[in-house]
């Protein structure tokens, strides 16, 4: 008679046991992942939304109106030949920082991955440029650029009359690529060295006595263990090159002529000197799905080339 | 999933609520009242691009006293400074984050812009009925720019007219007559500035004729040369380009050659800074005076004349009133006291008054040490006189930006001037056509 109770007491509060723990468990990890979820709403999923909504407004600042325009943004991007201008620059600049960029680091991490005197200077001395202020760094590089700068005075000794390198719209553009790539090249240089220095010795050793000379050895075995930091190294210089903005301010303003004006160099003009604040906010919808694009189609064909995925 | 449509919404939900509180205020310009005495004092703030911290310290004591003067209206008044290069991009980053300072210093180019906007209040009533504020000393001149429909929309509080300043010293080793001499002699024209500036350059090796802060970006600075030939970018209802008219191309014309044949002025990518020995001439406003020392002999004389005749221009900023401000009316009060005659007269000393009757060689030389009463005289007193502004229209950030690169292929040796400004034309056709 008393062993029914005496026997189902012990398992009800055992049950009661289980549930008020795991319901702790998951507070717990609600009170773990707050902080993160929280940020993540107000920093990235607020202004996200709220880009959206401004993008499908006319906003006057100065009048003070803010009215709905629909899809009048979007459809004046279409037809708008300045957009397709700075759409183009993003790209030619695009190209020229990922390939010189990656390709640059690259060289200097085989070249530093050496146990010989002298590479931890090298390498402080190419990683430096990553702690300089971008803004001094480039003002810098602006003075050493000028028509009478620095640069044309070393090209002058040598007996070479140099370019007005920030004048002229290849040269203007090829400038700006180069002081971002000196600018960043120690950062990628760092994380392809990490890399190489992962690779492990018995591989190479064993390609060796198979009779695989350095090139062989370097595109057969370095390369492809290394691939998946050549794939964040990409998305992380792709990314970076779309969001270009201190250099081409301070050392072109977009020009000559509109040469320079990459894709958030003119969203910045169209929201903060042209106070078109709607139109820029379907400009910069646009940057954040062209640069989820790139990411998304690097992230699926790294089946195709990446080898080795940690 | 449920949770994070639920959150999504929330985001949403928020979002719209920050609109809502953002997006208010109406385009129809409103004129600024008497002020009401409110439940207590209000704090104000004016936003300035000048970080002097003498010019400041006046700004301070002027306000103080009106403070002092209307405790019950005015709690204390904030001076913010803005640094000039990013200052109308700060200024109109406030008004979208809903947090306009109740007044503001502001650019003459973009004066017809804030003006038409509605963001400014109408100061003029207030102005004229502030006892003593004899407002119909302030020049016609002076104000143009800055009306509308007959309302006042701010008060032009700088004037400063721009002057060739000269390096004596430069000049002379190149053995060319003094532009003062020239002045004199009824001969001080582009041409004879030109010449004179070439010849000095090619002596010195350093630099002939600056036009400051023009770098081939700021091509509104050119408009102190081109007015001597009555040349101007648009029409003066601003819907029309004249940049192809006869006068533009030949003022253009004469300062791409100075630049390229004759080496007068410097090409694009060289600096070179007047006030530290590296040019012979400079055109700039004579507020920049104060930036001479000992280090080399100069002289100050107005702007040469082109083959229109001689041209006045002046640089102008206004103060205005922001409608979205929280307290238009006290600020238009405030606007009233700061400017009145006794404390433009304390301005003055800074900033050339709009105020016929303060524009005395006497009166800006107690301010301007360096300069004689002569050249006061000729340069700010006579300068401001019948002046021009710069290039201003209601689209201006919008023409600055595409002029600048549509000027751009005329800065190359060989270019063809008339070709270049046809395209400027162009591309500024459409911007003028929305105006």
């Amino acid at each position: 008679m008393t062993s029914g109770p005496v026997a189902v007491r012990p398992r009800v509060r055992s049950s009661r046991t289980r549930g008020s723990a795991a319901e702790r468990d998951r507070l717990v990890g609600y009170a773990m992942v707050a902080p993160q979820v929280l940020g993540t709403i107000a920093f990235v999923v607020v202004p996200l939304v709220t880009v959206a909504w401004y993008s499908l407004h006319e906003w006057n600042v100065l009048a003070g109106t803010f009215t709905f325009s629909g899809t009048a943004n979007y459809e004046r991007m279409l037809a708008d030949p300045g957009l397709r201008d700075a759409l183009a620059a993003s790209l030619w600049f695009s190209i020229g920082l990922v390939v010189l960029n990656v390709s640059l680091a690259l060289l200097l991490a085989v070249l530093l991955d050496q146990r010989l005197p002298g590479t931890t200077t090298f390498r402080t001395f190419f990683f430096s440029p990553v702690v300089v202020s971008l803004v001094a760094w480039t003002i810098v590089w602006g003075f050493l650029l000028q028509d009478d700068g620095g640069i044309n005075g070393f090209l002058a000794a040598l007996g070479v009359d140099g370019p007005n390198w920030l004048r002229s719209g290849p040269t203007a553009m090829l400038a700006v690529i180069v002081v971002q790539v000196f600018k960043n090249v120690g950062l990628n240089m760092i994380l392809f060295l990490a890399a190489l220095q992962s690779v492990p010795e018995e591989v190479q050793e064993a390609a060796r006595i198979d009779g695989a000379g350095a090139w062989r050895r370097f595109r057969s075995i370095t390369l492809p263990l290394i691939s998946p930091t050549v794939l964040l190294v990409s998305i992380l210089t792709v990314v970076g090159s779309l969001e270009v903005f201190a250099q081409i301010d301070v050392l072109t303003g977009g020009g000559p002529g509109n040469s320079t004006t990459v894709l958030v160099y003119y969203l910045y003009q169209q929201a903060f000197r042209f106070n078109e604040f709607g139109y820029a906010s379907a400009i910069s919808v646009l940057l954040f799905v062209i640069v989820l694009a790139l990411t998304l189609i690097q992230w699926r064909t790294r089946k195709r080339w990446v080898h080795d995925e940690v | 999933m449920h949770t994070t449509r639920r959150r999504g919404l929330a985001a949403a939900a928020a979002t719209t609520a920050v609109l809502a509180l953002t997006a208010c205020g109406s385009s129809d310009p409103e004129a600024a009242g008497e002020p009401e005495t409110p439940s207590e004092p209000v704090p104000l703030t004016m936003t300035v691009w000048t970080a002097d911290e003498v010019q400041l310290a006046l700004f301070q004591s002027i306000a103080d006293a009106y403070v002092a003067e209307n405790p019950d209206l005015v709690s204390e008044v904030t001076f913010e400074a803005i640094p000039f290069d990013d200052y109308t991009t700060s200024l109109t980053t406030r008004l979208a984050g809903g947090n306009a300072p109740d007044l503001a210093w502001i650019l003459e180019s973009y004066a017809p812009e804030f003006v038409q906007s509605g963001a400014l209040v109408d100061v003029g009533p207030v102005l004229e009925g502030t006892e003593g504020y004899a407002y119909d000393d302030l020049l016609d001149s002076s104000l143009a720019l800055w009306q509308q429909d007959g309302g006042l929309f701010a008060y032009p509080f700088s004037n400063s007219p721009f002057a060739m300043f000269v390096n004596t010293d430069q000049v002379e080793a190149a053995g060319q007559d003094s532009p003062a001499d020239l002045v004199a002699d009824g001969e001080w024209t582009y041409d004879a500035a030109r010449d004179v500036a070439a010849a000095a350059a090619e002596e010195s090796g350093k630099q002939g004729l600056v036009v400051r802060d023009f770098d081939y970006k700021v091509w509104e600075n050119l408009s102190t040369v081109w007015d001597g030939w009555g040349a101007a970018p648009w029409s003066e209802d601003g819907a029309t380009c004249t940049f192809t008219d006869p006068a533009m191309v030949d003022a253009m014309t004469w300062i791409h050659d100075a630049t390229f044949d004759d080496g007068a002025m410097p090409g694009p990518g060289t600096t070179a800074d007047f006030f530290a020995g590296d040019a012979a001439m400079t055109i700039t406003q004579i507020s920049r005076a104060s930036a001479l020392d000992d280090s080399f002999a100069w002289d100050v004389v107005p702007l040469p004349a082109g083959p229109q005749g001689r041209q006045n221009v002046i640089g102008q900023a206004g103060i205005g009133v922001f409608a979205q401000g929280e307290n238009p009316d006290v600020a238009a009060d405030f606007l009233a006291w700061f400017t009145n005659p006794e404390h433009a007269e304390q301005l003055a000393q800074y900033f050339p008054p709009p105020r016929e009757s303060l524009l005395t060689a006497d009166l800006l030389g107690a301010a301007n040490p360096l300069l004689s009463d002569e050249q006061l005289q000729a340069v700010v007193v006579d300068g401001i006189q019948d002046a021009v502004t710069k290039p201003a229209h209601p689209s201006f950030a919008k023409l600055q930006d595409t002029v600048r690169a549509g000027l751009d292929p005329l800065w190359t040796a060989g270019a063809d001037v008339e070709a270049v400004l046809a395209d400027v034309c162009t591309s500024i056709d459409p911007i003028l056509a929305g105006s």
